[in-house]
């Protein structure tokens, strides 16, 4: 049988948790992390970060998808709720580049870097293992995690597509 | 304050109207002069957009785009300014500009300097215009050129507005050639402005209350 439509789609600043068969997928990351978190039992969840620590802001209303703490925070309560292990969940991650070569001493330019540091912080803070990443340099990725077989496919303008 | 959430008609109407003398006056006639061609610019459209919209304006978060960034310095720094082209219209450019086309745009040098400095012509028209009417010093950085997934590039500039605020103001000029009947050039220029700096703009200018 063919299955069509089976992406899920994750934009900025956004997450979704599913099941398998489908795939998760967002597009364009540059500073902003993608993070996929899962258990083996078939449940994965994908959020697109954008900035390192909900603290630093001045709202109180803010977008809790938007920032790598809150974002984890609401990846692992999701995907508990959806039947997966606290204790058998695993991580990927993909991004957290510098898109601009100028020297800067403008923490902001940095932001991919911190984007990384904060996200494997809050994994820690989780206890929960980080077995893949593909981080840093200077290229966007389009990333898809495959629930089924686990795999994180890595799409890039010109490195091509590697799986990690 | 003024913050992106409670801007009113009028605080739009201003910034596009910076957006109209610095883009339709001055910039054109720079790019004009240096293509020896009639270019238009077209009366800027102002828009307040969320991130994901924003995307899809410019043919999707993984679009291939051809990027020249500034950021904004001086007193207050009032955001980012991106000159995007797709790769088609930044080849029919750098043609124009110095008669050979380019087939691998990013090893070219010449064709590279060209398109930054396109992009520089550009912003400091308009950023001196900004400049004349708020008197607030203000400064491009070194224009930047990248070739990458529209995105991840413009995510990068919209670090400093996304700190706030879930939305971008964008004030977009299209170029386009006079004569339609040859190749045109086209592209896109975006001034994304922090939200911080409304309140230093608004006031420069005079006649809104907050």
């Amino acid at each position: 049988m063919m299955l069509t439509a089976t992406v899920v789609k994750v934009g900025i600043a956004d997450l979704k948790v599913t099941k398998a068969p489908f795939t998760l997928k967002t597009s364009g990351l540059g500073s902003c992390v993608g993070v996929v978190i899962f258990d083996h039992n078939k449940v994965a969840g994908l959020a697109h970060v954008m900035l390192p620590d909900s603290t630093a802001s001045n709202k109180n209303l803010i977008n809790r998808m938007k920032y790598a703490d809150t974002a984890i925070d609401m990846l692992v309560e999701q995907l508990v709720m959806e039947g997966a292990y606290k204790s058998k969940l695993k991580a990927k991650i993909a991004g957290g580049a510098h898109m601009f070569s100028f020297q800067s001493d403008n923490n902001l330019l940095k932001i991919g870097d911190r984007n990384v540091e904060a996200v494997k912080a809050k994994l820690a803070e989780y206890r929960i293992p980080l077995i893949a990443e593909d981080v840093r340099g200077n290229k966007g990725r389009t990333i898809e995690f495959n629930i089924e077989t686990g795999m994180l496919e890595i799409r890039t303008v010109n490195s091509g597509v590697c799986q990690i | 304050m003024v913050s992106m959430e409670n801007l009113s008609q009028q605080h739009l109407d201003i910034l596009k109207e910076i957006g109209n003398i610095g883009g339709a006056g001055n910039a054109a006639t720079a790019l004009s002069r240096l293509l020896n061609k009639k270019i238009d610019m077209l009366i800027p459209a102002i828009k307040i957009v969320d991130f994901n919209d924003l995307m899809e304006y410019v043919g999707g978060p993984d679009q291939v785009i051809v990027s020249v960034f500034l950021r904004i310095q001086g007193e207050a720094p009032p955001g980012s300014m991106f000159f995007v082209l797709t790769p088609e219209e930044a080849h029919s450019l750098v043609e124009q500009l110095i008669g050979t086309s380019a087939e691998n745009l990013e090893d070219n040098e010449l064709a590279i300097s060209a398109i930054s400095e396109i992009g520089n012509i550009l912003s400091g028209s308009y950023l001196s215009a900004l400049s004349d009417f708020t008197s607030i010093n203000l400064q491009p950085t070194v224009p930047n050129l990248t070739i990458d997934m529209a995105a991840a590039i413009l995510m990068q500039g919209l670090v400093e507005i996304s700190q706030e605020s879930d939305y971008a103001i964008i004030i977009d000029t299209m170029i386009e050639e006079n004569d339609q009947t040859k190749e045109t050039v086209k592209g896109h220029f975006f001034l994304l402005p922090d939200p911080n700096s409304f309140d230093k703009i608004f006031r420069a200018l005079g006649g809104v209350e907050d």
